[in-house]
């Protein structure tokens, strides 16, 4: 299937349609066991690991000329990664692509879930650098597939008790361990723990590729996703104390932006399309320009 | 005491090859018993403890376990789920290196506390409470619940491990030389607690030594082991004080006076 005269030699979404098929034979054993990770034979990629190898293989399985594609990185459309990224699906399948959330029925991301809730028409592909949330804890794999396999989850805990020894509270900020369906422990890759509860009862399929470590896991729509925690210590999200300086939203996730050398900073929304769209109707930051635009 | 044992091991062999590990050792274990095996290096006393424990599995014989219902079970044909958790639950293990039976890298009162999070206590205040007082218990501070073991001496390394699986109240604790690589001193502090945890706890012990001391103080029933042979066995005392057989009385002889 090749909809791209110039690039002849490369099949349709770059990778060949046996390796699609194996792709999305392990897409489907994910969906039907959530929170499993299923072992794939994860190609070489035209681009390092580390990038979003695992990413882009999932996307180039599920996607078909008729989708509007959205790249994301740490919320932002036009940094490096989700530009390479984009760049590189226009070029080998032509599809549509598009930054505005509520437009695009792919979206592939690296660290954030879009503030907009999503629907049912669409799927979210994760990319994930280490897929196993026992890793830092248990290194050898036979072992943390027992675990996963009997169920033995205490060590996720562990970890847990430990913040809380250490710190007073529990420090895990991102690559927040969850429970899926009640049954398997999953690393929701480094997203921060805010964007958890976003996972919980999702209408968009998600799905989470791992290139180099050759694992793919997906949340089906609708599934439970639990946040471990203590009961002396429930789950909590980040919250931020002041909006964002742009577009004035709370409720969000911001980053800090550093300004000058001198210690002032700003917070905007890691979300560019959210933030852009809220400008648009006329919400306004303490930092957005209009004191500027009103003194000329 | 109570009329049933609590381990049944029947005719167990283990061939590593065409090489004996252990052959044909049979015994019962009672409620409350703590039972030495020794022997020198090679003869076979780890392979019989890893083979009991589950560790390894044994070429033939069988090993019965009461489980808290009061049914005898064989170990190797429960599933591995369940057997697991006999493991972390009515079982300990002491390793004779602490850091076999330890996480070096998380906190003391973590390491005790991962036997309790393993069987789903939820509550923080709970397990640090539960974890201090064990510490207590094995006369370590209060105020080192935070550090990690690597920070910590030989000796009170092994008493953590000893905390960490009485945790859970177990019925059967093993013990693979535990007082191996600690100094004269430290080794007589760490059996007399051994010694009164036992007592207070009323467990059951097999535990492995090359020490025919560690044996006199802790236990009361022995097993002399020679190339993988029980060729010894009695109370403590009749064996250390009476050896019939040559070897073990040569084994007796062998000890240092000073």
């Amino acid at each position: 299937m090749n909809t791209h005269g110039e690039l002849a030699t490369y099949n349709f979404a770059y990778l060949d349609e046996q390796t699609k098929r194996m792709i999305r034979r392990a897409i489907l054993k994910a969906i039907a066991i959530p929170g499993y990770q299923v072992p794939f034979a994860s190609r070489e990629m035209p681009m390092p690991y580390g990038w979003g190898t695992g990413g882009v293989q999932v996307t180039a399985a599920v996607i078909g000329p008729d989708d509007t594609l959205k790249v994301i990185d740490q919320g932002a459309d036009d940094t490096t990664n989700a530009v390479s990224i984009r760049a590189f699906f226009q070029k080998v399948t032509n599809v549509a692509v598009t930054t505005s959330t509520r437009q695009a029925t792919i979206i592939q991301t690296r660290h954030r879930i879009p503030e907009e809730q999503l629907g049912e028409n669409q799927i979210l592909v994760y990319q994930v650098p280490i897929p196993e949330p026992l890793r830092f804890l248990e290194p050898r794999e036979t072992e943390t597939r027992k675990m996963h396999a009997l169920e033995e989850y205490g060590l996720m805990h562990v970890k847990l008790y430990e913040d809380i020894a250490r710190n007073g509270h529990i420090a895990t900020t991102y690559a927040y361990p969850v429970k899926v369906e009640g049954r398997y422990v999953m690393d929701p890759s480094p997203t921060p723990k805010f964007d958890n509860p976003k996972m919980h009862m999702s209408q968009a399929l998600q799905l989470f590729g791992a290139g180099r470590e050759k694992r793919i896991y997906a949340i089906p729509p609708y599934t439970e996703v639990v946040s471990l925690d203590f009961e002396d210590h429930p789950f909590e999200v980040q919250t931020f104390k002041d909006p964002c300086a742009l577009c004035a939203a709370t409720g969000v996730y911001l980053d800090e932006v550093i300004l000058d050398d001198k210690g002032s900073r700003m917070f905007v929304c890691s979300d560019t399309d959210h933030c852009e769209n809220r400008r648009n109707e006329g919400h306004h930051g303490h930092l957005s320009g209009q004191a500027l635009e009103a003194q000329q | 005491m109570n009329e049933q044992p609590l381990l049944r091991v029947n005719s167990m062999t283990k061939y590593y090859g065409s090489r004996i590990g252990c052959r044909d050792v049979s015994f019962e274990l009672w409620p409350g018993e703590v039972l030495a095996i020794v022997g020198e290096s090679g003869s076979g006393k780890t392979t019989l403890l890893n083979n009991i424990s589950t560790r390894l599995t044994p070429t033939s014989g069988t090993v019965e376990y009461r489980m808290r219902d009061g049914q005898f079970r064989d170990l190797y044909r429960m599933g591995e789920a369940e057997r697991r958790f006999l493991m972390r639950t009515d079982w300990g293990f002491v390793h004779q290196n602490p850091a076999d039976g330890l996480r070096m890298t998380v906190s003391a009162g973590a390491n005790v506390g991962e036997r309790l999070m393993a069987i789903g206590d939820r509550h923080y205040g709970d397990i640090r409470n539960t974890a201090t007082r064990w510490l207590g218990r094995v006369e370590i501070d209060a105020d080192r619940v935070d550090d990690q073991p690597r920070d910590f001496s030989g000796g009170m390394r092994q008493r953590l491990q000893i905390a960490r699986n009485l945790v859970t109240g177990p019925r059967l604790v093993f013990m693979d030389e535990p007082t191996g690589g600690l100094d004269v001193s430290v080794q007589a502090r760490l059996l007399d607690l051994v010694r009164s945890l036992v007592n207070d706890l009323g467990l059951s012990a097999i535990v492995v030594t090359h020490d025919l001391a560690v044996a006199r103080l802790l236990s009361h029933r022995m097993m002399v082991m020679k190339d993988g042979y029980v060729i010894e066995q009695g109370l403590t005392d009749r064996v250390l004080d009476d050896p019939r057989e040559p070897y073990t009385q040569l084994l007796v002889s062998s000890i240092l006076q000073v």
